[in-house]
């Protein structure tokens, strides 16, 4: 029963990274780095960059 | 750049950087080293933008130097748009551009923060390894061309060049299977090692309950079988492939060990004996994985196979019956047309003039750097960059027959043997591999059969198949090279493809361009011998020489102007094109050109003028029919060229071999010492064929040059590096792309490639070790399952550390960075 439930979790995991690579998140390694250090000075600011749209 | 931000220098422009020569352009308390810096400032700051300063200080790219802003007409025409996006409905543009000047943490939030500039981008996303920018426009609130001269304004110019029509990003996504491949490798040898666990503390299984061992062994076959089936299997084609084409490579031992691991297992747990190697199969086919996610690595940004397309526009301005001008994108351009270009415009196909005089600068063809002047009727080659005053052309020929292209369709350029012959050390070791260790197996397994039987003989075979299985020899390579590849960038040598190194490291010649390689393009000095000249006369030479568009006067012109600071306009002034200049002044008469110019305008007969021992450019200088002196122009020597050719001149045969004329034969003959390896004058085609001569006398060459007209030579010679200023600003097809800065540390790569490959060996060796061992316990029948779980993950492991510290113990004591 543990067993399977470790096993799932695991699958779970597995998939998630399936995700994360289908959706671009290891195509570019260097970026994301930089990015992170922009803060977002005013609430104005609506600027996401995040990656949803790579894909198209 | 890392001074303190708060510093609001007068010196320095605050927006690029650069020392500011005019005082006069500032804004509030901020200074600027020119107008289209402060233009980009007022941009940002208006749109609120100015947090771009806060990131680092001076971020900016300086504009004073950028070259005259491209024209971007081409960019309305709807077809080249279509040919350039990655995707277009109605309302919305998607369009990925290069931008060479993509630097620092400033300009990923400025290009990030787009919209701002122009309300009609809907979202941007930097690339900064492939200085790429993915662009949503809106088209109904604005259009490409605005984005894209929006774009030039504040700096980033894109790069469009003719080679990126129709080539669509597929490149991203290429590693992303391989990234698949390793996530279930990762995944299926995590589990099995938990579920294998028991198994490890209780080597007889009495402990663990029959029923268990079925369901774990079962569920590691069904996790294991993904591993094979998926992740192993460009292991097993490219052995498949090798083989049926009668040829070993090294996946060949490693997909027998593969198979025999997973063949085993399957065995052991079905009948019961034991709980096979699973754990050991998976961990296998991680590593492998891992080493070939290092080996892909590669350096996005720079491209190693640039040709003449990628050198020419995407499109001229062609005029048309009634004299409009409109863009045409080059491929369409056909004999005939009449095309207008402007100053810094490159030529795009052998073409006629038509203006009356042009000056066309070919260094990038021939190496001379000193721009030529055309007159009507000439014909101007393609690649042919204009300086000056715009003019007009008529083609006469399509862009794939031009002299520069065709030198493209030499037989260097369709000639890949280079890279297809390049093969690692490990595989040429692998067909005798493969052979010894089928043989010891087979004699293990023969020796068994007649002492304990079949089922022990069988298990002796397979045990000495699966600890050969050659996973730490497939990693040195990778990892060695890899690792120097890493240490090479971080000392400004950037190379193509790791398996080049080994043509590095049995250089036997090393061949020099001169222009823009030993010398330095910009830095050209300028000097002045004659009589001494008073502060007056300086200042009437430089107004005089401002009035000109030639490029001996502007190179006057740039060595005066820092030291005399006001200028007065001459009461006439006369030019004969391509002869020399007359001026004159309310006080005095200035002549300045050709010495067959000088004696005409003036009284001084032409024998009176010295004919220069200096060869190179001059000008001679006449004030009130007096004759003064001349100006003579030399291209500065790059630093440490004197002390690298000294060090490499005992160890390499080296040649200087140029397309620029013999001016400066003399300084080079001390450096080189033989004169015989000095050849001037020489074109493209006489370039690659002394590379080719050179090659049959079996020397293994390396070859260092700049220009277009380098290219057919360093394609043709073992490792190809050409040398760059700007690592992302042009440069032509070759092996490796070096920083001008590096190349003092040309002999220092060369020593440590020849380091690596030791390295290799002696990592070769190390895996070797921990085969016997391992064969030493397959052959006695003692391969428990725990062996193979430690001793393999081991082999990989120390293999990957061993390189690691090496490759850096060696540069280190080659005074290469190991750090960035």
């Amino acid at each position: 029963m543990l067993i399977g439930f470790s096993l799932f979790v695991a699958i779970v995991f597995l998939l998630l990274f399936f995700w994360a690579v289908r959706s671009g998140q290891f195509d570019d390694q260097y970026t994301p780095s930089i990015r992170i250090l922009f803060d977002e000075k005013n609430s104005e600011q609506k600027q996401t960059t995040n990656n949803k749209n790579r894909d198209e | 750049m890392k001074e303190a931000k708060s510093t609001l220098s007068r010196d320095l422009c605050f927006h690029c950087g650069e020392l500011c020569k005019e005082p006069s352009i500032q804004l509030e308390d901020k200074y600027f080293c020119c107008t289209g810096c402060k233009t980009a400032y007022q941009i940002l700051d208006k749109s609120g933008l100015c947090s771009y300063y806060d990131l680092e200080s001076h971020p900016g790219v300086n504009l004073k130097s950028s070259k005259e802003r491209a024209r971007f007409d081409y960019l309305e025409d709807q077809e080249v748009i279509e040919r350039i996006s990655d995707f277009q409905n109605k309302t919305q543009l998607s369009v990925t551009l290069y931008i060479p000047n993509i630097h620092c943490t400033s300009c990923v939030w400025l290009l990030e923060n787009l919209q701002k500039l122009d309300e009609g981008v809907l979202q941007t996303t930097v690339n900064f390894m492939r200085r790429e920018l993915s662009l949503l426009i809106d088209t109904e609130d604005t259009s490409l061309r605005n984005v894209v001269e929006q774009l030039t304004t504040i700096g980033y110019e894109p790069e469009i060049r003719l080679d990126k029509l129709d080539a669509k990003t597929s490149k991203s996504h290429q590693n992303r299977s391989l990234w698949l491949k390793l996530g279930v490798a990762g995944f299926a040898f995590g589990n099995i090692m938990l579920f294998s666990f028991p198994d490890y503390l209780d080597l007889s299984g009495s402990g663990v309950g029959n029923n268990f061992q079925i369901f774990f062994g079962a569920l590691n076959i069904i996790l294991a079988l993904p591993v094979l089936l998926y992740s192993s299997i460009d292991y097993l084609k490219s052995a498949f492939a090798a083989l049926s084409q009668r040829g070993v490579n090294l996946d060949v031992p490693i997909s027998i060990g593969i198979v025999a691991l997973f063949s085993r297992s399957v065995y052991e747990i079905v009948t019961g004996i034991g709980t096979g190697y699973m754990d050991s199969f998976t961990g296998l086919i991680f590593f492998l994985l891992i080493g070939k996610l290092i080996q892909k690595k590669t350096f996005n940004r720079l491209s190693f196979d640039r040709d003449y397309r990628s050198y020419l526009p995407i499109a001229v301005n062609s005029i048309d019956s009634f004299g409009t001008e409109k863009s045409v994108s080059l491929d369409k351009l056909k004999p005939g047309f009449e095309i207008r270009l402007r100053n810094q415009e490159l030529v795009p196909c052998d073409s006629v003039l038509l203006s009356e005089k042009a000056f066309v600068d070919y260094s990038f063809i021939t190496g001379e750097s000193d721009p030529q002047q055309v007159n009507k009727g000439e014909t101007v080659f393609a690649g042919a960059r204009l300086t000056g005053t715009s003019a007009a052309l008529r083609t006469e020929e399509e862009v794939e027959n031009s002299y520069l292209t065709k030198l493209w369709n030499h037989e260097a350029f369709t000639n890949t043997d280079k890279e297809l012959k390049l093969t690692s050390f490990a595989d040429r070791i692998s067909p005798y591999f493969t052979v010894s260790v089928l043989g010891i197996s087979a004699l293990a397994g023969m020796y068994w059969l007649s002492a304990a039987g079949m089922e022990m003989a069988l298990s002796v075979f397979t045990a000495v198949l699966i600890i050969a299985c050659p996973c730490a020899l497939a990693l040195s390579t990778p990892f060695t090279l890899g690792s120097a590849l890493n240490i090479l960038s971080m000392n400004g040598l950037f190379v193509k493809n790791h398996l080049l190194l080994e043509n590095l490291s049995k250089a036997t010649s090393v061949v020099f361009d001169k222009t823009g390689t030993l010398t330095n393009r910009q830095d050209k000095k300028i000097e002045y011998k004659g009589d001494e000249l008073s502060e007056e006369q300086k200042r009437n030479i430089l107004s005089a020489c401002q009035q000109s568009i030639h490029p001996v006067s502007r190179r006057i012109v740039e060595s005066l102007i820092d030291e005399i600071k006001d200028t007065t306009q001459p009461d006439s002034f006369f030019e004969a094109s391509g002869k020399g200049i007359f001026a004159a002044f309310d006080n005095s008469m200035i002549c300045i050109g050709s010495r067959k110019f000088i004696s005409e305008q003036t009284n001084i007969s032409i024998s009176d003028i010295p004919i220069p021992e200096f060869d190179g450019t001059t000008a001679h200088l006449a004030i009130d029919g007096k004759y003064f002196g001349y100006f003579c122009f030399k291209a500065g020597l790059r630093d440490g060229i004197a002390s690298l050719l000294k060090s490499m001149k005992s160890k390499f045969q080296t040649f200087l071999i140029s397309g620029d004329n013999e001016s400066q034969r003399d300084e080079f003959a001390g450096l080189f010492g033989m004169q015989e390896s000095l050849l001037f004058n020489k074109s493209p085609e006489e370039k690659l064929e002394f590379i080719n001569q050179l090659q049959k006398d079996n020397q293994k060459i390396v070859m260092v040059g700049d220009g277009l007209n380098d290219a057919g030579a360093l394609k043709q010679s073992d490792f190809g590096i050409a040398l760059s200023d700007d690592i992302s600003s042009f440069s032509p097809a070759c092996d490796a792309i070096l920083e001008g800065d590096s190349l003092k540390k040309l002999s220092e790569f060369i020593s440590f490639s020849q380091a690596c490959m030791n390295i290799i060996i002696a990592s070769f060796v190390l895996s070797l070790l921990y085969n016997t061992i391992g064969l030493g316990f397959a052959i006695t029948g003692h391969l428990s399952p725990l062996v193979a779980a430690i001793l393999m993950p081991l082999s990989s492991v120390s293999v990957m550390v061993f390189t690691f510290l090496t490759t850096r113990y060696k540069a280190n004591k080659l005074d290469l960075a190991i750090w960035k």
